[in-house]
């Protein structure tokens, strides 16, 4: 294999250039998706945790369940389960809020488990303080246990958030356009694979920042413990 | 041994009972404590005095038995909780400040939250209990920042500032070096001269001989005995505090 070879088949400067218009598109939708399943994906996780810290045991129970579930199962298959599923019962959604469900649903369970994990390192002193001056439990759990609890939680959480958006790729199978979808038909047209090359480096471009991000936040939010 | 005095207990809890599955922690505890009363509880670990203190402000539920805190029934079905715990200040072993939030944020966090002051009104509320307690140059200072005794009394400010009608003491100076043990019991101390109602459960005899109005020994879950320092030092009249008071006199 020479070098002229190489580039040919994943730099070929003409699908370069006529893939770029197509992979944009596909990096604008998994941006809007990635967003849309953080922003989700988190409220319900928070959501979650903090219910389950109420204690009320059939509830907890219920989210139990519904984390281990999400956790346990590959992403893809209640993707396709969703899609292909819910018009049999008379419903329609958009492969794109199909994707936004299903991630957001996976992201909220990592959250929570990841969240409620945060909230069980917090010692039990805090719980006592808190409560010894009359602080509700809406109250406390925001302005006293959250804070700790997330900041030992960042670093599990921004892993867990790239590794979720990084999965609006499985939006490819149910016809999504983003970008691994863009890139893939664009393959099959040209029959070469610039046009994944090209894709590769649009998650580049979108995930490398995310990650540097991340690791601003931790440091940003790291603080000595008393 | 009867209470003197007439005026009308703080804090009066009767036939107090809390078992932790089969164990029973308290059996049947009396406690009546007067205003401006300092009383000093001791005994052996394990023998229920931090379960009684828990009790008071209801963070353990007793099983029966009664609470009554400045007149209000501190167990009824009714009973406004949160209110009721501002009436009652608790500082703790470990202190328990929050490390994300300043002295100040600290002492401030309930009268802005529970009482629902503006920032400006509880900042000023929080600086005067700071200063109270010595510490009116660390308001923007982290826990981390500070000594563990400076987080004490930080913790203490943290009750005074809800203006309680009384303050449990739940071994406030053993996790401290001992060379900062002197600062938080002047504090306490202090506060006895001003008059505030305090129950401290401790091992600082010394102290307890200087300030306490009224000595208790627990043991296994009663009360065994209780009188004015001297009696319980000098001449226990059970065997139990006898041997208890031999042992920590040493």
């Amino acid at each position: 294999m020479d070098l002229a070879h190489f580039l040919d088949t994943f730099f070929r400067p003409d699908l370069i250039r006529s893939s770029i218009p197509l992979i944009g598109k596909g990096m604008l939708i998994t941006i809007q998706i990635a967003v849309a399943v953080v922003i989700t994906g988190f409220a319900l996780g928070f959501a979650l945790a903090i219910l389950r810290a109420r204690g009320m045991r059939a509830i907890n129970a219920l989210i139990i369940v519904f984390v281990d579930v999400l956790r346990a199962l590959p992403p893809l298959v209640p993707v396709l389960l969703i899609y292909f599923g819910l018009p049999g019962l008379g419903i329609n959604l958009s492969s794109f809020a199909v994707l936004w469900l299903v991630l957001s649903l996976v992201l909220a369970a990592f959250v929570e488990e990841i969240v409620w994990a945060g909230i069980l390192s917090v010692r039990k002193g805090q719980w006592d303080a808190a409560r010894s001056t009359g602080l509700g439990f809406l109250p406390m759990l925001t302005h006293v246990i959250l804070p700790q609890a997330v900041r030992l939680t960042i670093p599990p959480l921004t892993n867990r958030t790239i590794a979720i958006t990084k999965n609006t790729a499985l939006g490819t199978v149910i016809g999504v356009g983003e970008i691994l979808n863009q890139a893939t038909t664009a393959v099959s047209f040209s029959g070469n694979a610039t046009p994944l090359m090209v894709g590769a480096v649009a998650y580049l471009i979108i995930f490398i920042p995310v990650v540097m991000l991340g690791g601003w936040i931790e440091r940003r939010f790291a603080w000595k413990r008393a | 041994m009867p209470l003197e005095g007439t005026a009308a207990p703080i804090l009066d809890v009767r036939r107090l009972v809390k078992s932790y599955g089969t164990v029973q922690v308290l059996r049947s505890v009396d406690l009546a404590v007067r205003p401006s009363e300092l009383v000093f509880v001791i005994g052996p670990s394990g023998s229920g005095k931090s379960t009684l203190l828990r009790c008071c402000n209801r963070l353990e539920e007793p099983d029966s038995g009664q609470i009554i805190v400045d007149g209000s029934d501190m167990l009824a079905a009714s009973t406004d909780l949160a209110a009721m715990r501002l009436k009652i200040g608790m500082v703790f072993q470990s202190f328990n400040l929050s490390p994300h939030m300043t002295a100040l944020g600290n002492v401030t966090l309930a009268l802005r939250k529970v009482l629902r002051l503006a920032r400006a009104e509880a900042d000023d509320r929080g600086r005067a209990a700071l200063d109270r307690v010595g510490l009116a140059d660390k308001t923007g200072a982290y826990p981390s920042e500070l000594s563990g005794g400076q987080q004490q009394r930080v913790a203490i400010a943290r009750c005074l500032a809800l203006e309680p009608k009384i303050v449990l003491f739940d071994e406030p100076t053993s996790a401290l070096d001992p060379e900062l043990v002197g600062s938080v019991l002047a504090v306490m101390r202090d506060l006895k001269v001003q008059g505030m109602t305090m129950v401290v459960v401790s091992h600082e005899m010394r102290f307890a001989r200087d300030a306490a109005d009224r000595v208790i020994f627990m043991d296994k879950g009663v009360i065994v005995e209780q009188g004015t320092p001297a009696a319980i030092f000098g001449a226990p009249q059970e065997e139990r505090t006898r041997a208890f008071v031999a042992e920590i006199m040493r």
